[in-house]
């Protein structure tokens, strides 16, 4: 307009982008790997105080304080160490790299790998479950059913897995995926659909969903049930031609392509959300439903379509874990899974790579703990704490800021310009 | 006699802004004294400071002379320091009494003293002439009262220097009336009150010393005795503004868009829009005038899809478009500049430029089939920014950071950036400063002039006055009359908005005058 409203900088904008990007940025990395570390370290504690040992030591801590200290150190580090060497096993694999490479063979290599491999497949439905979750939040939908949508989609799998039988590995191993994805599909779909045709809340039916999916689940899967073989409570074997292949043939390692189509998903969750116009519908129907009705977007059919997704996602990871790694379906099938990815969610901040790197982290740890209570005789339970506290670390980020006094970033304190409709 | 409040070398920064640049005010007893400033000027950062939500990073604050810190809301009442904000803290379930205690209850024992606060309400609402029942109800009270109740919890804190933060932002003609009653009352009784605002009229007509504000810093301050409107705005917006709207009589084309016996019900149900019909043509801004909450809401969603119409028809461009989606209608040539910017109109942790296709990021060149086209997105935007004066660092700053002018100037810039046959523009100016009220009013009159069709529906009589070639009153959902603007003046609008009919309103109230397309602001 004239020259007196062009120079800059000019106080009505609001905070310049760069140090709000980098307060995001350094927000959205620092506070998760605080948050591990701080619940590793109160992990070990519970480790220290449940342990006799170490606390008759401390109890008379005067008699032998070095050795006192050596001890506390020692329990610590067996049981962390039995972890990350049941689930990562850097130190072996070095080794196993050394014995190659003086010609001794790759068998060591290849045994060093089975640990970490494990984790990355334990990791796969983590990923698929956690993408579902924060793809529904992205469009404002809390989807909590993501353990019924997993049964249904194992079902759905494993029935084209273990009934059609003369197919060629390249129709049924497809067919067989799709029926998962299908089975979620739908299983969230009718949320989704009761939601915009009647209005009733998606918690409270995804809830509702869960319930008979598990139960209908161990109608179909009671001894000689109609999914069930005729003497235990499980599923036929999902044929040879519907496995998704396994990409070592070591004894003990699991680990499967399933991996590869997980990244394959995070990709196109991303693309999805970011990339498409569909990722912009639903990005705006979660930012601000009115406005979406507003500019035009079919919000009733939407929500569905949301939902759909979110559910053929939760599918997969039941799929990709009967097909490639379990090959039956039994009652108590996924144990909790679905609500773990609701956590997953929030540590990756519903962005598909953070959810990404929390399944990694997710996977490892419950790997890890299985090593640690056999080698340290440490619970499992121990782990599923750590887990536990990296969540209200996560979900409170006031508690790792005081602990470790973080400033509050700029751009947390900013200019209030949105409150109303004056300066 | 020293100052009762005195703000010496104020100043706040925050990233990227310096919203306070050592701002000096001095606050007299028993003076109304406005702030001035356009939106994003620092004067709610400002009174902010004042009321202890942010600390300055430099400067003092001197009550009766003596240097003070003021650490929180609850010191600053202690203080004598009060505050109207520009959202009511109420609860609407419990009554006035209990809502005025809340916080500073006063007891026998375990139960509630009701009878005492009623009393001392009752004591503290027939001194100020504030006319509010301590018993019933805040739900059931209008917005004007429910701000009594506001000024009463205050009062009732023992305060002796109140803060308005734009306080007529949400009342009625009359309602910003019957309150400027009361503060002169009030400052008649020894109160000194610091009154926000961006409305020139009303810092004229109530405010006893003005101190403007531009971009942080203090640019004047004087006795309003001696300003006038035009001297005001120059000091606010630094530079010289239209305080009137330059526009040549309209030449209507053919109908755009008409409506016949539109019935449409609110959220309760209750018949909103009653029997309404009306014809709006091409080149001309028909002005809905009419109190707020007659069917304005109701009527502005049903004609763009965003509400069911229970009975009638409306057509756009001679198509029928009763009850078709707002996509449909959007793409039948219309724009909509929506009541709530904030609501409807923005999705505000999106970026600038995202909020400047929401209605077309579906279309070329935004999207290649599925594909969002982030280039064409990104490029589109800062041509809008520097055409319709967006005042931002970059397009990439969620609209969240932006200032109410800018925010509507987004929804603006966007809902005018394509062919149109009908624009539909809903309070396009509420809460806005004089210098986005002016360069939104130029675009209005500019999309009449290309031939566009305008509904404008507005509660500010003046800028119906100002803008509108043609004038329907609604009142209870009905048209009470449509004329044209030229032949009736603002008073016998008035009248009619309050009810009565066109042949009332013509013989109880002066003719229009000359130039009755004065003042705007």
């Amino acid at each position: 307009m004239s020259e007196a409203t062009s120079s800059a900088p000019l106080p009505e904008a609001a905070g310049a982008p760069p140090p709000v990007k980098t307060a995001r940025l350094r927000t959205a990395l620092l506070y998760p790997i605080l948050a591990v570390f701080t619940a590793l370290v109160i992990g070990a504690i519970l480790i220290l105080v449940t342990d006799k040992a170490v606390v008759n030591a401390w109890l008379n801590f005067f008699d032998d304080p070095m050795g006192t200290l050596r001890l506390t150190v020692q329990t610590v580090g067996k049981a962390y160490g039995a972890m990350f060497e049941g689930s990562l096993n850097i130190g072996g694999i070095i080794r196993g790299i050394g014995a190659a490479l003086r010609g001794e063979g790759t068998r060591q290599l290849t045994i060093a790998l089975v640990p970490i491999s494990e984790s990355l497949t334990q990791s796969v439905p983590y990923i698929f479950a956690g993408l579902a979750v924060a793809f529904a939040f992205q469009g404002g939908l809390f989807n909590i059913g993501g353990e019924g949508q997993m049964l249904v989609g194992a079902l759905c799998s494993v029935y084209i897995g273990f009934k059609l039988t003369g197919l060629p590995w390249f129709v049924h191993l497809p067919l067989a995926m799709l029926a998962g994805m299908a089975g979620g599909a739908l299983w969230a779909g009718i949320v989704g659909a009761l939601k915009s045709y009647t209005g009733a809340h998606e918690v409270i039916n995804s809830i509702m969903m869960n319930w008979i999916a598990i139960i209908l689940s161990s109608w179909l899967l009671k001894v000689g049930g109609p999914m069930a073989r005729p003497d235990v409570p499980v599923t036929p074997p999902v044929l040879p031609t519907a496995w998704i292949p396994r990409l070592f043939d070591t004894p003990g390692n699991r680990f499967h392509a399933g991996f590869f189509l997980a990244l394959f998903a995070v990709w196109l969750v991303w693309w999805l959300l970011y990339k498409s116009t569909l990722g912009f519908q639903i990005r705006m129907v979660g930012a601000n439903p009115k406005a979406a009705k507003y500019s035009g977007v079919n919000v009733k059919r939407l929500w569905i379509i949301i939902m759909a997704i979110s559910g053929s996602l939760a599918g997969t990871a039941g799929m990709v874990q009967t097909l490639g790694v379990d090959r039956w379906v039994g009652v108590g099938f996924s144990s909790g899974m679905g609500f773990d990815a609701i956590a997953l969610a929030l540590l990756g901040r519903n962005h598909p790579v953070g959810v990404l790197l929390a399944a990694l982290l997710f996977g490892t740890l419950k790997n890890g703990a299985t090593r640690m209570q056999s080698v340290a005789q440490i619970p499992v339970d121990i782990i599923t704490i750590v887990i536990a506290l990296v969540i209200v670390f996560i979900a409170a980020p006031e508690i790792i800021r005081a602990l470790y006094r973080l400033p509050k970033t700029s751009a947390e304190e900013g200019p209030v310009f949105t409150k109303g409709w004056g300066s | 006699m020293a100052p009762v409040l005195e703000l010496r070398n104020i100043t706040k920064q925050f990233p990227g802004v310096l919203a306070n640049d050592h701002i000096n005010l001095t606050l007299e007893e028993g003076e109304i004294h406005a702030l001035l400033g356009e939106n994003g000027a620092g004067k709610s950062t400002l009174m902010n400071i004042l009321y202890g939500l942010y600390s300055p990073d430099e400067g003092e604050i001197l009550i009766h002379g003596q240097a003070t810190k003021i650490s929180g809301p609850t010191d600053a009442i202690r203080q004598g320091i009060g505050m109207v904000h520009q959202h009511f803290m109420l609860v609407p379930v419990l009554t006035v009494a209990e809502n005025v205690m809340l916080g500073e209850e006063s007891t026998r024992g375990l139960v509630l003293d009701r009878k005492k606060v009623a009393a001392k309400i009752r004591d503290l609402s027939q001194r100020h002439g504030l006319e509010v029942d301590p018993d019933i109800k805040v739900e059931n009270l209008s917005v004007g009262v429910r701000q009594r109740v506001e000024i009463i919890k205050v009062l009732y804190r023992s305060a002796n220097i109140l803060i308005l933060d734009e306080p007529t932002a949400v009342l009625t003609p009359q309602e910003a009336d019957d309150l400027f009653g009361i503060l002169r009352s009030l400052r008649d009784q020894g109160v000194s009150i610091i009154f926000i605002s961006h409305k020139l009229r009303e810092v004229l007509d109530l405010a006893d010393r003005v101190t403007v504000i531009r971009r942080g810093r203090v640019v004047g301050e004087m006795q309003t005795a001696g300003a006038s409107q035009a001297m005001l705005a120059e000091l606010m917006v630094g530079r010289q503004v239209a305080l009137t709207v330059d526009k040549e009589t309209a030449t209507a084309g053919e109908t755009v868009l008409s409506f016949e016996n539109l019935k449409v019900l609110d959220n309760r149900l209750h018949v909103a829009v009653d029997d309404a019909s009306l014809e709006v043509r091409a080149g001309e801004i028909l002005g809905v005038a009419g109190v707020q909450g007659n069917g304005q809401t109701e009527l502005v969603e049903a004609l763009t899809g965003l509400r069911t119409v229970q009975d009638g028809k409306v057509f756009i461009a001679g198509q029928d478009v009763t009850n078709a989606s707002p996509r449909k209608i959007t793409e039948c040539g219309v724009s909509h500049i929506p009541e709530d910017r904030q609501e409807d109109g923005l999705v505000l942790s999106f970026p600038i430029y995202d909020n400047l296709i929401i209605n077309t990021y579906y279309r070329p060149p935004f999207a290649k089939g599925m594909v969002v086209n982030e280039k064409a997105i990104v490029g589109q935007a800062d041509g809008l920014i520097e055409e319709f004066d967006i005042r931002t660092p970059s397009a990439a700053v969620p609209v969240s950071n932006l200032s109410g002018g800018n925010q509507q100037k987004v929804i603006v810039a966007r809902e005018l950036n394509r062919p149109i046959k009908l624009l539909i523009a809903n309070q396009p100016t509420r809460g806005l400063d004089v210098g986005s009220i002016e360069f939104i009013h130029q675009q209005l009159v500019h999309k009449r002039d290309e031939g566009a069709a305008v509904l404008l529906v507005s509660a500010e009589l003046d800028e119906i006055m100002g803008l509108a070639d043609r004038i329907a009153v609604i009142f209870k959902g009905k048209f009470t009359a449509v004329v044209d603007a030229d032949e009736v003046s603002k008073e016998q609008v008035g009248l009619m908005m309050a009810g009565n009919s066109l042949e009332e309103a013509l013989a109880n109230a002066p003719k229009r005058t000359s130039k009755e397309r004065d003042i705007v602001t």
